[in-house]
């Protein structure tokens, strides 16, 4: 575990973004270090898909200022942003559905692939030797994440829990930086979240992955996060370890009108 | 230079005149896009099966009975194209059910033509033509009860929108089908109502059309005419269809007027569309529409 | 029993990415294609090639262009007619006026036309779906009026513009079947090109976009680049289906040939034969071009050979038979079978595939 007297990786400053007359996040700063595990928690409505859009890229905060790897990377359109080495999964599974798992894989590789129109339409050659490269990357990906029985299903097709996990593949095939994973786990079942924490603690371990996640399931939350970050209502109301967090009277508090004594046990 | 100027006037007022009767097409779409989320692009042949069905009728029966007849088909029309075409689409993304209008519109030109043949008929409404001269300008009377009949349709219709238990019902279709349909409203018959009062605006457009330049297969083509009115009006509006359509009626009809003749004429074919791709280049949800934002 | 995929494993990634993976397909093309290079010209009569196998080709190839952009980049465009002018007229131009040899004629009436469709894809940056739809119905407008106003690309509004005698390096292309080959060639290489395309990183980014647009740009597909490049190749392929129309099918250059109805019909094409599919661009192409004729053959079959049609169907009604079921597949195929004409060719090879066990 990395103890963050180096930089870190992704830095949010004071950001502030506004709906109309609906304040989204109120000067929230987050600081993600490289290598670590940092779950972003709070009850809904708290702002967390919105802090994982604005480092997307997705909204702009005004005010409000987001750096990565010490440069300043606010205005930056989403497709900039993931060239610099950011990939993301959805709340809302966002897989194209007209493709085949290995198709929307090979999305994934997007942006280190450097085939251009001639060399994709005349394809015998030097297209052809670009495309199998890329394969062999996302095969690496499909056995990581065992779903080579569902390479050439449509993804349309396939059964929710694997659905997400193909998007995590998506994900991680953009060999990023940094991976966002917004509430991975919803919808799974204990088997499916045992599999998926597996992968992300993998990802994370072996692959060096920094991983910023949205989550629900507490007990996940504290078995495979180094540090915590809990949002409410837009402001960020408490930041530190598993321990920490678990015995912060604020984030009881938080939680405890939706969920009372559910989540304190399983905090 | 007075004359280029009332020149100017008379060709800004006749295609105001003009604009008035595009807004009438335009306020078709609006309606059943209001409703139903739905563009039509089948307006425009709805509108030329009304005014060829009352042209075919007219020269055998009296013209209200007619109406009456006319009336009743769209009213079937709007309960087949309900149960044929919208119901099986229900769940499918917009763009899709766009092209579903253009079948229809295929369609409806077919069977118009295919009933009731393809040469040009006249219309009579028993309004004679009579052209009175205003301060120096031409105008004809049929201009000025095609305006007339346009603005009292556009009160009714705002007023059944904001006022009524059933236009407010439809209003809430239009915006989110599952939420309405969870408050008990129930979406076919909303949208069978819906398209037939689309019918009976195509119909008085269709009437009031086909009685100033005679009913032949280019009423169709007023679908096209009416894009651009939307676009600079905004889809979703009834006011917006209505200032859209004057300003695109005068605005062609200058252009024409005043530029065709430097260049061989014809303006009026694109010009519409021109100005409506430089109003979407400043706002691209069209100058009244509301912006969809997507959530992520 | 035949068409069979078990005993087909693949041992490299490149076998498993062929165009064929299954043998029987790569027969069943070969055999196509023999039946396109060979039987056909040799056997086929003049009225077959003029009438059907040539429009077929072409409109296919217009399709196959507008299939690019809508079936794949999803982008609704309905200029597409004006944009197949844009290249019959700069074809002509370029043969007649400049004596530019044939292929050169066609491939630069590709970049022009490409050229003015990356112009109208633009917009693209700031509008999207149905309102982009309307600038390109603007295309299509602007376009034919351009065409017909100025004298030096047409003569005038009304002015046909005959293409002078085809002829290739000495070769005098002036029988129905070398045309034909002429249109099959380019047609051909034009389609592999396509297909190959639409499988590759670009085809998926289209793809992407269409599916989901907001997630494509997040995943870092670059919107703008590729809505304008869906543009460009869509247009290059009808500027070259727009010369094609000119050269080897009507002989003669002429807007009334390219007007709004076309550009409906071609998305009617795509449509029917099956959005994101190039075989779906041929299957609709045929479709669209054999219904005419197939109206015709069983409508005065069956006055001849059951009962007189005639007197229940005006010949009113007949002629705008077309119409009516071109509106009503298009309805059909969008609510029944939305992936077309080619998913119902791929069902039917499922099928045989288990054929004649059960399951």
């Amino acid at each position: 575990m990395p103890d963050g007297i180096q930089r870190p990786l992704l830095s949010v400053r004071d950001a502030y973004v506004t709906f109309g007359s609906l304040q989204a996040l109120i000067g929230v700063s987050v600081d993600v270090r490289e290598g670590e595990i940092l779950a972003i928690i709070g009850p809904n409505g708290a702002g967390k898909t919105t802090l994982i859009n604005v480092i997307s890229g997705v909204y702009h905060p005004s005010p409000g200022q987001v750096f990565f790897e010490g440069k300043d990377r606010t205005r930056l359109h989403p497709d900039r942003v993931a060239d610099l080495g950011i990939a993301r999964t959805f709340q809302n599974v966002a897989l194209f559905k007209g493709m085949t798992t290995l198709d929307n894989l090979m999305v994934g590789r997007h942006l280190q692939m450097k085939s251009g129109l001639f060399a994709s339409g005349c394809y015998w050659g030097w297209g052809q030797k670009e495309e199998i490269k890329h394969r062999e990357a996302v095969e690496d990906i499909i056995d990581f994440l065992e779903i080579e029985a569902i390479r050439k299903t449509p993804a349309g097709m396939l059964p929710y829990g694997m659905q997400k996990r193909v998007e995590l593949g998506r994900a991680l095939a953009a060999e990023p930086k940094l991976l966002l994973l917004d509430e991975p786990m919803a919808g799974m079942n204990l088997e499916e979240k045992e599999d998926m924490a597996r992968f992300i603690l993998d990802a994370n371990e072996e692959r060096g992955l920094t991983i910023c996640l949205i989550e629900h399931d507490m007990g996940v939350v504290m078995d495979i996060s180094d540090r915590l970050v809990v949002l409410e209502y837009g402001t960020k109301i408490a930041e530190g370890t598993p321990e920490e967090i678990r015995t912060n009277p604020d984030v009881i508090r938080a939680y405890l009108g939706a969920h009372g004594k559910k989540v304190k046990e399983a905090l | 230079m007075s004359d280029t100027v009332l020149f100017a006037v008379e060709l800004t007022v006749s295609g105001l005149l003009v604009g008035l009767m595009y807004s009438l097409v335009a306020l078709g779409f609006v309606l059943i896009y209001k409703a139903s989320g739905i563009f039509n692009f089948a307006q425009g042949d709805m509108t030329f099966f009304a005014a060829l069905g009352m042209a075919a009728f007219g020269a055998l029966i009296p013209m209200w009975v007619g109406i009456i007849l006319m009336v009743g088909a769209m009213v079937v029309l709007a309960v087949a194209i309900e149960r044929i075409v919208l119901k099986p689409l229900v769940a499918r993304p917009p763009l899709v059910l766009f092209m579903a209008t253009i079948g229809i519109a295929f369609f409806l030109q077919g069977l118009a033509q295919g009933i009731w043949g393809t040469q040009p008929r006249g219309l009579s409404l028993g309004v004679t033509d009579h052209t009175y001269e205003i301060g120096g300008m031409f105008v004809s009377s049929l201009d000025i009860v095609g305006a007339v009949v346009a603005g009292v349709l556009v009160v009714v219709l705002v007023w059944f929108f904001q006022k009524t238990k059933t236009g407010r019902a439809l209003r809430a279709v239009s915006d989110d089908h599952e939420a309405a349909l969870s408050v008990g409203i129930p979406l076919r018959k909303a949208w069978g109502i819906t398209w037939a009062i689309a019918g009976i605006v195509a119909i008085v457009a269709g009437a009031l059309w086909g009685t100033r330049v005679g009913v032949q297969a280019s009423l169709a083509l007023l679908a096209l005419k009416a894009l651009p009115v939307l676009i600079v009006g905004g889809i979703d509006s009834i006011p917006g269809a209505i200032i859209g359509g004057l300003i695109i009626g005068a605005a062609e009809n200058l252009a024409e007027g005043l530029i065709g003749p430097a260049v061989g004429g014809g303006i009026k074919n694109f010009f519409p569309y021109l100005l409506a791709l430089i109003v979407l280049g400043v706002r691209p949800y069209g100058l009244f529409g509301r912006e969809i934002i997507e959530r992520v | 029993m035949f068409y069979r995929e078990t005993g087909v494993f693949k041992t490299t990634y490149a076998r498993d990415m062929e165009l064929f993976p299954i043998p029987l397909d790569k027969i069943g093309f070969t055999v196509g294609l023999v039946l396109a290079f060979l039987i056909i010209p040799l056997f086929a009569s003049h009225y077959l090639l003029v009438g059907i196998f040539i429009p077929f080709l072409v409109f296919s190839l217009a399709a196959l262009g507008l299939n690019i952009l809508t079936g794949f980049a999803g982008q609704l465009s309905l200029g597409h007619a004006g944009f197949m002018a844009v290249g019959a007229y700069a074809t002509v131009i370029m043969y007649n006026r400049y004596d530019v040899p044939l292929p050169v004629a066609l491939l630069g009436a590709g970049v022009i036309t490409s050229a003015v469709g990356s112009i109208f894809g633009l917009p693209s940056l700031r509008i999207k779906g149905f309102y982009l739809a309307v600038s390109t119905l603007a295309a299509q407008l602007i376009i034919e009026w351009v065409i017909t106003h100025v004298k030096w690309i047409s003569g005038g509004v009304y002015s046909t513009v005959d293409i002078k005698a085809l002829e290739f390096m000495g070769w005098k292309i002036d029988t129905a079947a070398e045309k034909y080959y002429v249109a099959l060639v380019i047609v051909v290489i034009m389609a592999v090109f396509a297909k190959n395309l639409v499988r590759s990183r670009i085809g998926r980014a289209w793809m992407s976009i269409r599916d989901m647009d907001v997630a494509s740009e997040i995943i870092g597909i670059s919107q703008f680049r590729y809505k304008v490049l869906a543009f460009a190749v869509s247009s290059f392929y009808a500027g070259v289906a727009g010369g094609l129309v000119v050269a080897v099918y009507y002989g003669s250059a002429n807007i009334e040939e390219f007007h709004l109805m076309l550009s409906f019909e071609i998305l009617g094409m795509v449509i029917i034969g099956g959005m994101g599919s190039v075989l779906g661009s041929f299957l609709g192409a045929g479709f669209i071009t054999l219904l005419p004729i197939f109206i015709d053959l069983s409508i005065s079959s069956i006055t001849h050979n059951v009962v007189d049609l005639s007197k229940v169907f005006t010949p009113d009604l007949l002629a705008n038979a077309k119409n009516m079921i071109f509106g009503a597949f298009i309805i059909f195929f969008l609510a029944v079978e939305p992936l077309g004409l080619a998913r119902l060719w791929h069902t039917i090879k499922d099928y045989l595939r288990l054929w004649p066990f059960p399951y």
